[in-house]
Formats: C-alpha cells, structure tokens, sequence
C-alpha cells in the first residue's frame, strides 16, 4: 500500500482526488487554504483536468460545486468556518435540492482563533442545514472521509459536511492511500425540477430531505467513523468519555501507557449516533464531553433546562468554555495532576505578527495617516487580510475588521448617520469577494465616502493565491458608477508619500464616492517570482 | 523509542525546512510522525513553531503535552525560550544566538543568553557564522539541525538522507552545502555541550 506524509488539509485533498473527484472549488482562508493548493499542484489532478481554480468568494464556490453536482460529477466546495456564512445560502439549500453526483463541502474550524474573527463551530450549519457531517480525529480518517464521501453523499442524496480544525488541518502523518477511482460520467438528475425550490417543490424536497435525515441517524449507529468500547458489562462505570473528532487524540495522548482506562464513544459522524449514545448514557455514571469548538454535542445531551449534572464538558466549568482542546486540558479534564515545568523567562517578549518590510500597505497607511491627523482619529473602517495589521503599531490606522467587504458598506452606514469624513480601506482580494456590492449600495445614494483599495494583486494572508480582481478593478469601480475622475492610481512607495497624501486629501474632500487603488506587487509573491525567473535562467544556461 | 521536539523561530525564517529534513528521515527509519505547523497570521513576522513528535508506535496527539519534549530546537534566541513550559526537566535547548530584532521591545541580548544558559542541557551556536564558514549563511537552518542531531534519536544518514530529499530539487551544490552544515553543527554541539 502506498504511504504519503500529508498534513490533514492535502490528506483530503488526495482523498478527493484519488476518491473521484472532477472538481474542487474554493476561497483561500486559513486553515483551509492548502486543500485546493494542493490539487492545484497535484499531477494526478492535472492529468486528469480536474476543476482547481479559486472562486472569487465561497458563495461562488459551493454553487459552483453544486452545479457540478446537478451535472453528475462529484465536486467539493472549501472554506474556513467564516467562510461558510458567506456560502450559508446555496449550503442550506443543498440539501433541500440533494445531489446528483456527490458533493463534500470542507469547512476548517479554527478554535483559539490563530487567523481569524471568531470561533464559530460548523457543526451548527451541518445540524442547521440538516446534512451529514464527517469529523476526522486523524489524517488518515480525513483521507478516507473524503474518498468515501462522495459515495456516501450518492447514496444517501445529500452533500456531506467534512468539518476539522487548524490543528489536524496543519498537522502531516503518514496516510495509506486507496486505489483512485474513476471520475463519474455526465449525467442528468432523473428528476428535471430536483432542483427547482420553487415552493410546491420546496415543500415535497423537504418532506423528503426531514425522511433522509432520519435514516442518517440510523447510519451513524453503523458508522466505522463512529465507535464504542471498554463499556462494561452490568455494573456501570463510574464515568464515561465521549471524543469528538481530534479530541480523541488528546484523550487517547492521556491514557496511553496510564493504566487508566474509561468507556468510550468516538463520535465522527454525524447526525449523533442516538442508539449508541442512548446505551452509552445508561452506562455510565457520569459523562465527560470533549469536543474541538463549542459544546454542541454536550449542550443536547444536557438539554435546555441544564438538570443534567451527570454532564460534564464546557458548559460545567471541567473544560475552558472557549479555545481549542489541547492534550494539557484533556489531562486536567481526566483529574491528572499536571507536572512541574519551566516558566516561561519575564525577558520573553510578545512578537505578534506585522506587515512585510517593503510592504506596500505600509506606505499606504503612512499616508493615510497624514490624513487621519488632519481630519480626526477613529473614522477608518477596514477589513480582511494583511492590511488588517494597520490596526497595530506603528500604523494605529483602522477602526474596524468585521467580515469580508464590511469595510465599504459600514464606511456607508457612518456616513449616512452623519460621520465626515468616512474611509474605508480594502485589499483586492477582499474586494471581489464581498466588496462590489458594498461599493454599488454607496454608489446608488452618492454617499460621501472614501475607499481605498490596497491592491497587491494577490490574497497575501494566506500565502500569495491569485486574486479574481487583478487587472479589473478601475474597470468594475466604474461599471458599477464610480466616476472616472475619481478613480486614482497610486504607488505606494516612500518617494511617492506627498503624492499620495496629496490624492487621498483631494478625494476625501470630494463630497461622492471616490475610490483610490493603491496598487504595487505583493512583496513576498514578487520575490519569489524573482527567486522562480532566476531558476529558470540558470536552468536555460 | 518517542521523541518530541519543537522547533522554534520568527515567520519567515524557515523553520517548517528544519521539520521536514526531520520527518522524512524519521519516515525513512521506519519512526512514525506527526508534525503540526503553523500557518497565516503569524507567518507574518510573528512567532512560529513546529511540534515534531517521532515514535516507534502510533502517536495520538498532534501537539505536545506541556513538561515533555524532548528538545527545544530554536533559530532565533529568545524564541528558544517561549516554549520553555513544554521541554521536560532532563530535556535539551539548542539555540541559534542571532537574534531577529523586528520589534521595539527585543530584550537585551545577553539578558536572553542568561536565561538560556539557566537550562543545564543547552547548547548556542552561532549558526549564520557556521555557515558562512561552510558556504553560505543561508544554511543556518542546516546548522541548527546538525546542533541538534546529537540529541535526535535518528541515524545521521537518514538525516543526510532527508537533507538531499528536500534540497534535491536545487541542485547538487544546495545539497552539498547543506550535509556541509549539517557536518559542521553537529561537530559544535558534541564539542560544546552544556550539560
């Protein structure tokens, strides 16, 4: 059999791969980043032709996958957890209209929030939406949940939710491959109108959508994803421990070589296995829940009046309420003693993370800073990707950082209720995800605003994946009503500082909408172009 | 046999090279691996590390608990001292002296050292001047593995092994500098352990 050292992001990735996929789509976010880099790279994939190119946003992405779906093939849709609320509509209606060829849609949790606004759980949209979920404890499973996902979704109709967070997503092991199946053939849905969710349809899709739910309970209690042991066999134990997902490592990292030993339910599909939960519960005197994100699985055992106190988890105090699970707190949870270590030195100090040296944004935001010098602080709203570190020192620029294209349309909202003048400031990746229509809603009432977009012709955040705007954007500024007089240009480097102060003052003072693109090369993706052109000459030579 | 490490420094300086010059020839000894990163935000000049964990069983844990690596493996100074909470009481720093200065508030230097030399396994090598020596400063990562290999459980060919899996695709001469500086840390650390 062949082996791959893969992290859990490219395990499933070749899963789809070698699982028969046609296609993945996907917005780059971390940590879900890597699982359509690595089928862009993969030579398989290439030979085969399969769909890798980035979607301008995750909304884009999941119709996408949904229409490749419609045509018979078996697609996948990524994302980060932030990015599935964008893609919340075709994802709550997926299942409505069910699949024809399978359909996995990936959405990497990112507890502790290393990169990103909240912690929210994806678990909740799977349930919301009433679709099946996969949650790998390990690389290997997320192979194999990506390679039999697309069957599973065939079987039982439905898209299948696979959700894992930055931990197994960031982390390589070794994984056993299986061998790559063929693609599906082109083929229609049987019914013409599956798809239509006109209402009469809608309410027939549902029905049968609420009677598919209720024989995916049933497969969970079969499920090999989901399994039970050390169960005694009259007496009861004295506690019992339920493990979501990558939480199963950190209990199994607790009890190896411990001589401790519990009954345990690893849960890694969902709709919860009822019948096994349901024996499990009668066997144990008390219950110990561990799961990666919020306490979902422990919050319906424990109901809405709480008067189950033979629950415990988050919501009991035995585990910290936010941040991710380590094998420290899974260790405190089981009652071990924790060992003395070395303090960290007071000498130690905090190195967060800051814009590039030669960054451009850096000399955007020295101009900008002019600006907000002479016309007062707190009135710049910003958004989602590198430049978001304007909000640190030495820049202090921006006031705000709350989803994709929020920049624009809260610069609006300050505006309409009198705030003069009102900036925003926004990357081009940004931009095309979710701030067209933002800068359209400005556009149709003429609203005072200011927005600068910090154009480095990449997603930087994430590591230099091309951006859907790049060479577009005076073009889509002005189809959408911006004049042309008040779309600018400048370069941002420091020789060019006065030049751009001087544009920014003139356009804030324009009593409409202007739109400023400060536009130069990500520095980090143009020196490895430099680094790649270099090769190639030494290569020629 | 299991053996834990993480490899410490600033985004940007590299350090995931160091980790799979490690993990392929963990794989090549027939040692099981996991080996997390860390990936966005902080690869922006922010603080980085890899927890590397090698075992001759199946590991359950992609993080290390804190109290038990085995081995703190640094490129930068003060990063070295970070992770201190996880390096087990017998465990080992290897630290690189050079330090990255991208903040205002960057401690003394010799402040930094103190604190280091408070570990009684450690090790601080100059690894830029090393590799200098041996070629090209860029090698210093090399260096900080060969600092370290004495301590690794690991047959130094299947460290050479991994070196020329990794640098292969450079060319002859990047692999030939990088067993260089692999040869030149590893002569540092066993001729100047602090133990």
């Amino acid at each position: 059999m062949k082996k791959l050292l893969l992290l859990g992001a490219e395990a499933i990735a070749h899963g789809a791969i070698d699982g028969g996929m046609s296609g993945v789509y996907a917005y780059p976010g971390t940590p879900s980043t890597e699982i359509a880099e690595y089928v862009q790279r993969s030579k398989a994939a290439k030979a085969k032709g399969l769909h890798s190119k980035w979607s301008t946003n995750e909304k884009t992405a999941v119709e996408a996958a949904l229409g490749m779906s419609y045509a018979g093939k078996r697609s996948m849709a990524c994302m980060k957890h932030v990015g599935l609320n964008v893609a919340a509509d075709p994802f709550m209606n997926s299942t409505i209209t069910g699949v024809n060829g399978g359909m996995i849609v990936v959405s990497a949790d990112d507890p502790s929030m290393h990169s990103s606004q909240n912690e929210q759980d994806s678990r909740y949209f799977g349930n919301f939406a009433l679709m099946p979920i996969m949650e790998p404890s390990n690389q290997q499973e997320a192979y194999d949940m990506a390679y039999e996902g697309f069957e599973f979704s065939e079987k039982y109709k439905v898209p299948v939710l696979m959700r894992l967070t930055t931990r197994l997503s960031h982390s390589r092991a070794s994984v056993d491959l299986s061998p790559a199946r063929p693609e599906n053939e082109l083929s229609m849905p049987k019914d013409p109108i599956q798809f239509v969710l006109l209402p009469a349809n809608a309410r027939k899709r549902y029905k049968l959508l609420l009677s598919i739910y209720a024989t995916l309970e049933k497969d969970s209690d079969s499920s090999k994803f989901n399994k039970m042991f050390n169960l005694p066999e009259n007496e009861k134990a004295e506690m019992g421990i339920i493990a979501c997902g990558i939480a199963y490592n950190y209990l199994m990292e607790n009890l190896n070589g411990s001589g401790k030993s519990y009954p345990i339910l690893k849960i890694g599909q969902y709709p919860l296995p009822k019948k096994m939960i349901g024996e499990f519960y009668n066997k144990c005197e008390k219950i110990l829940v561990l799961e990666d994100g919020y306490p979902i699985v422990e919050e319906s055992l424990r109901g809405l009046l709480n008067l189950d106190e033979k629950i415990k988890g988050r919501l009991d105090g035995t585990i910290p309420r936010d941040g991710e699970l380590n094998p420290d707190i899974v260790g405190a949870a089981l009652g071990k003693s924790s060992t003395s270590y070395f303090e960290i030195p007071d000498v130690v100090a905090n190195r967060p993370p800051e814009l590039c040296n030669g960054c451009g944004h850096r000399e955007m935001f020295f101009a900008l800073n002019v600006i907000i010098e002479e016309y007062g602080q707190n009135r710049v709203f910003s958004d989602i990707g590198c430049y978001t570190l304007g909000a640190l020192p030495p820049f202090n620029s921006i006031n705000s950082c709350v989803d994709m294209g929020a920049s624009i349309t809260m610069a609006k909202g300050a505006a309409d209720a009198g705030l003069y003048p009102s900036i925003a400031v926004i990357g081009d990746s940004t931009f095309a995800h979710s701030g067209m229509t933002s800068l359209l809603d400005a556009v149709n009432e003429d609203s005072p605003i200011t927005v600068i977009i910090s154009d480095n012709a990449t997603t930087g955040m994430t590591g230099g994946q091309e951006s859907s705007a790049t060479g577009k954007i005076e073009d889509i500024c002005a189809g959408l009503g911006v004049h042309r007089d008040h779309i600018k240009v400048v370069i941002p480097f420091n020789k060019n500082h006065e030049e751009i102060v001087k544009t920014l003052r003139e356009e804030v003072n324009y009593q409409g909408v202007s739109v400023i693109i400060a536009r130069r090369e990500c520095i980090q993706t143009a020196s490895r172009a430099k680094k790649a052109e270099a090769a190639k000459a030494k290569e020629k030579k | 046999m299991k053996y834990d490490l993480i490899i410490a420094g600033v985004g940007g300086q590299g350090i995931l090279s160091i980790a799979a010059a490690i993990g392929w020839a963990a794989l090549d000894s027939g040692l099981f691996i996991k080996q997390s990163e860390v990936h966005g935000m902080s690869q922006r000049g922010g603080a980085v590390q890899s927890n590397l964990r090698i075992s001759d069983k199946e590991i359950a844990s992609d993080l290390i608990a804190k109290g038990s690596a085995d081995l703190i493996l640094s490129v930068e100074p003060m990063e070295s001292l970070r992770y201190l909470p996880y390096l087990s009481k017998t465990g080992w720093v290897v630290s690189n002296s050079r330090p990255f200065v991208n903040i205002t508030n960057y401690p003394d230097p010799e402040e930094v050292y103190n604190e280091i030399k408070k570990i009684d396994n450690h090790i601080i090598i100059d690894a830029e001047q090393i590799a200098k020596e041996v070629g090209n400063y860029r090698a210093s990562n090399i260096v900080m593995l060969g600092a370290a290999s004495p301590f690794i459980d690991i047959q130094l060919e299947n460290l050479e092994k991994g070196i020329r899996t990794i640098f292969d695709r450079k060319g002859e001469e990047v692999v030939n500098l990088n067993l260089r500086a692999l040869h030149a840390g590893r002569k540092f650390a066993q001729e100047n352990k602090h133990a």
